[in-house]
């Protein structure tokens, strides 16, 4: 019997988006599933109360916007779990549905967290070292870029020039703008200010 | 509906008004390229290679209209052949292969290809436009389809396939602008999601961004192999469809010429997956029978299709226990060649190399599902598509038009009409009735051609009155191809709307003869033939060709239950030609 297809694609399977990757220029191996990600569980009552605007919606028309918006506004982003829902209760296939995820940029697939970590790297900061920012930002908060903490806590993504290039390299945290980051060591401490 | 006259290139003609500017063209002896325009399965005018100047009434129509969805109106006058448009067009194709992985000559479709004969046709000699170009991504996890993105022109005929004419939806676009890809969801492998492998995108997708998976170099090795017996068999709709890749018309019958291919390609024996297809009647018509009498599941619904075995594990898994267990004729022939044959022959079954050509892409999955063995031999080592053995045929440099016309080896190769006609719907149907009508009645009826299950129809009733245990009883049927009609069947059936005693479900619109390995028809020969006909037609008459059309007639079938199986649904008719199935979780990693 032919062997098992070789896995040579890590992408497949993994049920991650190899465009989100390639979006943010990162396009090295991405361990994370999503097809098991655990944040959401079946019994999260967020799952009835779609079912009831589900059912709430005249079936005729074209559904799949407005309960998408409603699943991004309750559960902040759509996960497989959610989409998977929504395809079973609506008869839409999931790729349908997850074409229309990924088209708009007002939802979501990946969680955010509660902080958002832009790092610039826009030329000046570039230059001064944002990428030594970046890699220790990956190493304390064990996550890939573009990806969530485990624990929900911060979000981390590469951005163009922030306008503050007189401070490079930096980052910004939300609405804060830490500058002058030559010093990686100073990031701890930064991210500790963060509940 | 009426007639509209309109003017194409000068040309008058007089056009049904439901027409398109394209089909009028045609009408009037000129053909308007096309890409993403598949006839009653594509029509979303994205690619605009088949944009012309329209005016009506002389009132000039605004920007250049895409042909394919422009419909006919009164005094249209149509241009296809001016400056403004070949350079339209040019340039929009041009765009497509700015972001087109370019390697024709290491390409599966090299020759075979709607881009590079358009790019042929439209005298493409340059691309301007220079770009950042689609990343070969490479899927090819699942035993049956390949996808490479990088070859995706985005027209999405797969994507209007599968959700509309299979009513599943597997691919769809996902992300957006220069990220575009058609895909599943999550970017899941198609080894992982709820894709039948039916291959109908395949045979939709105008490039080679879909393609199946080949073993051809494997069964070149075993037949090279001293130490190897390699079999092979042929599927019914194969010998319908070969041809077309040596350029005969679509559907010739080249049974013959495909035996004697196969010959001398070196197999060891030259079989017909038809003698299994008369088997599988005798098991699955004597189960049915059983049910009947016995009260068992009704309706029982056939097996062959194992696209249709997986839809229904994933979709109706309520329907398994309807599911005849009998395994389908491929994997049949391979459980009595691996047994019976080799004791027969006294040859070491290890050494058999058991290998198939069937129209269908689902059938390398099935080939793989684990429990499709007997003893640790595994029924069917290589499943290949009608396509493979094409390819294989070419590479062996025979010229195939010049074979002379050669018979299957005995004694796995006779084979009754019933057993041809198993590759178009209602086939199976047929040929069961043929034989259960026959042993309910204790004669032998000449009456046997059952023209209310053949035909295109989606969803196809009928009944006949049968005795039995003595009593005059109404069997009745239904035959759906196309896994969207299966759901519409089922759907009724669940509802209470209908009761059948037997359903044949094929999971491919057409049955076997338009299977995902068939031979592929470009859209343009798709608006005058219609392969699924064709091919069916060429099956019906090899059916009446055959001096025997039942398969209880079938003598090296006989043979085989007088020596080795006893009798239909006997113990080791159940250890080597019966099945079970299990509801099956998709979007999950199955790595
Ligand atoms: S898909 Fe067609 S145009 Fe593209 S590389 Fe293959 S043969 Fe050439
Ligand atoms: S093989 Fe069939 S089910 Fe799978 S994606 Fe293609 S058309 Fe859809
Ligand atoms: S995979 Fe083929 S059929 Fe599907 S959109 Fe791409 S080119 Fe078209
Ligand atoms: S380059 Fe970083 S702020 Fe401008
Ligand atoms: S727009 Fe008409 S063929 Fe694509």
């Amino acid at each position: 019997m032919p062997e098992d297809p070789e896995v040579n694609q890590n992408r497949f399977g993994t049920g991650v988006g190899n465009n989100t990757q390639r979006r943010l220029g990162n396009v090295n191996d991405q361990s994370k599933c999503a097809c098991s990600c655990g944040c959401i569980t079946a019994e999260d009552p967020r799952f009835a109360e779609l079912k009831s605007y589900i059912d709430s919606l005249n079936q005729e028309q074209g559904i799949t916007m407005p309960v998408l918006q409603e699943a991004q506004r309750s559960f902040g982003y759509l996960p497989l779990e959610v989409q998977k829902f929504i395809s079973e209760n609506t008869g839409v296939p999931l790729a349908e549905i997850y074409g229309v995820a990924t088209f708009y940029s007002q939802f979501a697939i990946e969680p955010k967290g509660r902080h958002h970590i832009g790092v610039c790297m826009g030329t000046a900061c570039y230059v001064k070292g944002s990428q030594k920012v970046l890699d220790k930002l990956v190493e304390e908060l064990k996550v890939k870029v573009g990806c969530t903490t485990s624990d929900g806590k911060f979000t981390l993504e590469a951005t163009r020039c922030l306008g503050c290039c007189g401070l490079a390299p930096c980052i910004m945290i939300d609405d804060d703008v830490f500058g002058k980051l030559d010093d990686v060591s100073r990031i701890p401490d930064i991210l500790g200010k963060y509940e | 509906m009426g007639n509209v006259n309109v003017t194409v290139n000068g040309i008058e003609v007089s056009v049904p008004d439901n027409y398109t500017a394209m089909l009028a063209a045609r009408q009037a002896g000129v053909e308007i390229p096309s890409l993403c325009f598949l006839k009653d399965v594509n029509e979303i005018g994205a690619c605009r290679v088949c944009v012309v100047e329209a005016d009506i009434k002389g009132v000039p129509m605004r920007n250049l209209p895409a042909s394919c969805i422009l419909q006919v109106a009164e005094g249209m006058n149509i241009r296809t052949n001016t400056a403004k448009v070949r350079k339209a067009v040019k340039t929009n194709v041009e765009l497509i292969l700015a972001n087109h992985n370019r390697e024709c000559l290491t390409c599966k479709r090299n020759q075979n290809c709607e881009l590079q004969s358009l790019c042929d046709e439209l005298g493409i000699d340059q691309v301007r436009f220079q770009g950042e170009k689609r990343k070969p991504t490479i899927d090819n996890l699942s035993h049956s389809i390949i996808r490479d993105a990088s070859k995706c022109i985005l027209c999405g005929r797969c994507i209007s396939t599968c959700r509309d004419v299979q009513g599943i939806g597997v691919l769809d676009f996902t992300h957006r602008g220069f990220q575009t890809e058609v895909a599943p969801a999550f970017d899941f492998s198609m080894r992982d999601v709820d894709c039948v492998y039916c291959g109908q995108c395949i045979e939709a997708c105008p490039v080679a961004a879909l393609t199946e998976r080949q073993y051809i170099d494997e069964v070149f090795e075993a037949i090279e192999d001293p130490e190897k017996f390699v079999v092979v068999q042929t599927a019914p709709a194969v010998r319908a469809s070969l041809g077309e890749e040596f350029g005969m018309p679509v559907g010739t019958r080249v049974t013959g010429k495909m035996v004697a291919a196969l010959r001398r390609l070196g197999f060891d024996k030259v079989f017909d997956t038809n003698f299994s297809a008369d088997l599988t009647i005798l098991e699955e018509g004597t189960e049915l029978l059983n049910r009947v009498t016995t009260g068992g599941v009704l309706p029982m619904i056939t097996s062959c299709s194992p696209g249709w075995i997986r839809f229904c594990e994933m979709k109706y898994p309520e329907f398994l226990p309807n599911l005849s267990t009998c395994k389908s004729p491929q994997q049949m022939f391979g459980a009595i060649l691996k047994t019976y044959y080799a004791q027969k022959m006294g040859i070491d079954p290890k050494k058999i190399v058991s290998v198939s050509v069937m129209p269908c892409t689902s059938k390398k999955t099935e080939a793989n599902r684990p429990e499709m063995e007997v003893d640790g031999l595994r029924d069917v080592d290589y499943s290949l598509t009608t396509r493979e053995l094409g390819d294989m045929i070419k590479r062996a440099r025979i010229r195939f038009a010049n074979l002379p016309d050669e018979t299957a080896d005995s004694i796995l190769g006779e084979y009754t009409g019933a057993g041809v006609i198993f590759g178009a719907t209602g086939g199976v149907m047929e040929a069961a009735l043929r034989t259960v009508a026959d042993i309910l009645t204790g004669k032998d009826l000449k009456d046997i051609e059952y023209n209310a299950v053949r035909g295109l129809d989606g969803v196809k009733e009928a009944s006949v009155v049968l005795p039995i245990d003595g009593k005059d009883t109404e069997i009745k049927v239904a035959i759906a191809h196309g896994t969207a009609n299966a759901a519409k069947v089922l759907d009724a059936v669940k509802a209470g709307e209908k009761d059948y005693h037997f359903i044949e479900v094929m999971a491919c619109p057409g049955g076997c003869v338009h299977g995902g390995g068939q031979s592929i028809v470009s859209a343009q020969v798709r608006l005058d033939v219609n392969p699924k006909a064709n091919r069916a037609a060429a099956l019906y008459a090899e059916d009446e060709a055959c001096v025997k059309r039942k398969s209880h007639d079938n003598e090296e079938v006989k043979a085989l239950y007088n020596e080795f199986l006893g009798k239909p649904n006997s113990h080791l008719s159940h250890k080597l030609l019966h099945t079970h199935y299990a509801p099956r979780k998709v979007y999950e990693c199955q790595a």
